[in-house]
């Protein structure tokens, strides 16, 4: 008697469809990265409701680690050199002549924290090393002898004529008279009008701001 | 798992005819796709989809002259005093010498205290027509006359945290307090914070007058 054959069905799906979607989804990623520029220094900051977005051209920041050490940044993708041309000028404003040779591994964007006396040492290491090696800060605490006072100064000169926006990013755990001290510089550099970097969050419910935003009325 | 098939049909050719071997072409994919879905992996866990943003903050240019200081009315302000270990601290008006009006609060607290004083504050607004005119001829709400007496005070101490100062920004944002100042706070508020058990009170120690 003839057995009845078992159809043997083969489980081998067909999985092309599934790959496909899979490597759209990578591309998409890919594209949608951007890479952060390595930061010497991680900084928490903190949240708030504000949305508008960071500018990342034509500013310059201030930044207040958990140490309470301040670093300054210059960003100015379209033009590099006017970043180097701060660092000198800002230098230069407290007795150090620096040299475009002396900035030639300066990278746009990079987080400077060094007192002036100690800063061509720094510049003049390769940048993969400047990344790593802990950064004194800014001296900003003593407003006599506030170095913060001549970079905002610089930056100011530098960028005069055009637009330049003053950005503060601070630590959440960093204390108040750091960032006293940055308000302190910027007045006396008689600038009144700066951002503070922060990441996003929703209104709370219930309150004025939240009812605003859900009537889509700014 | 996935595969590519391009195998050709292996029907009968006729009798005689020599079956070519032939290749299997199949290609195995299963590499290729783990590969793929590592890197899907690594780029969804450093992906930065929330961009920070950014508050804006004026403020005012020092001034000497008397009359170009803000005035406030005592009966609308404010004062919030951050101290140490996220504590709060606020008092409505002028600072009681008993420090009878001088309470203590938390972040979440002191978002009711707030909407509380301006509730009450806008509750007195007596309708004052200028200023409610030039609010519409600049396409404005007229809250921001309503609330024109209502004014925080925010007075950080040396051991209040940048957190704690943004989040009390942040707070006028979201109550939409329209007037407020970063002052420093006086003495007499640092020793009621420390006579409330804000402990430590300012780094250094607030100067005593000389003696006679």
């Amino acid at each position: 008697m003839a057995k009845a054959k078992i159809q043997k069905k083969s489980t081998d799906t067909d999985m092309t469809p599934f790959v496909d979607v899979a490597f759209l989804i990578l591309s998409f990623f890919i594209m949608a990265t951007k890479f952060k520029p390595s930061e010497p220094v991680p900084i928490d900051t903190p949240n708030s409701v504000a949305s508008q977005v960071m500018p990342d051209n034509n500013a310059v920041m201030m930044s207040i680690d958990k140490d309470n050490k301040v670093y300054f940044s210059v960003m100015s993708k379209s033009d590099l050199q006017k970043g180097k041309d701060i660092i000198k000028e800002a230098a230069k404003r407290s007795g150090i002549e620096l040299t475009d040779a002396d900035l030639k591994s300066y990278q746009d964007g990079e987080m400077i924290g060094m007192p002036f006396t100690k800063i061509k040492g720094f510049l003049a290491l390769p940048p993969a090393e400047r990344a790593k090696i802990p950064q004194d800060g800014i001296p900003v605490k003593d407003s006599a002898t506030s170095e913060l006072v001549n970079w905002i100064g610089a930056a100011k000169y530098v960028f005069s004529g055009e637009s330049l926006k003053y950005l503060v990013k601070g630590d959440n755990t960093s204390k108040y008279p750091t960032f006293g001290a940055i308000i302190d510089a910027m007045k006396r550099n008689d600038e009144q009008k700066y951002n503070l970097v922060t990441m996003p969050q929703d209104a709370p419910p219930g309150t004025d701001l939240y009812q605003d935003r859900l009537r889509g009325s700014k | 798992m996935a595969s590519l098939d391009t195998g050709g049909d292996e029907g009968k050719k006729g009798p005689g005819v020599k079956k070519a071997k032939k290749l299997n072409t199949r290609v195995d994919m299963t590499p290729m796709v783990d590969l793929g879905f590592l890197l899907i992996t690594f780029f969804i866990f450093t992906a930065t989809m929330s961009n920070p943003t950014t508050m804006d903050l004026n403020m005012p240019k020092d001034t000497d002259k008397k009359e170009e200081e803000t005035k406030i009315k005592q009966s609308g302000s404010l004062s919030v005093i951050l101290a140490k270990d996220n504590k709060v601290f606020y008092y409505e008006g002028d600072l009681d010498p008993t420090g009878s009006n001088f309470k203590s609060a938390t972040y979440k607290d002191i978002r009711n205290e707030i909407i509380r004083k301006k509730r009450e504050v806008v509750s007195r607004y007596t309708p004052d027509p200028a200023c409610e005119n030039e609010a519409r001829a600049k396409g404005k709400s007229i809250d921001d006359c309503k609330q024109k007496d209502f004014f925080v005070v925010i007075k950080p101490t040396d051991d209040a945290t940048y957190k704690n100062v943004v989040d009390m920004l942040d707070e006028m944002t979201i109550n939409k307090v329209s007037r407020y100042a970063l002052v420093k706070p006086f003495d007499s508020e640092l020793d009621a914070v420390r006579l409330s058990g804000g402990a430590g009170g300012p780094a250094a120690p607030a100067a005593t007058p000389p003696a006679k």
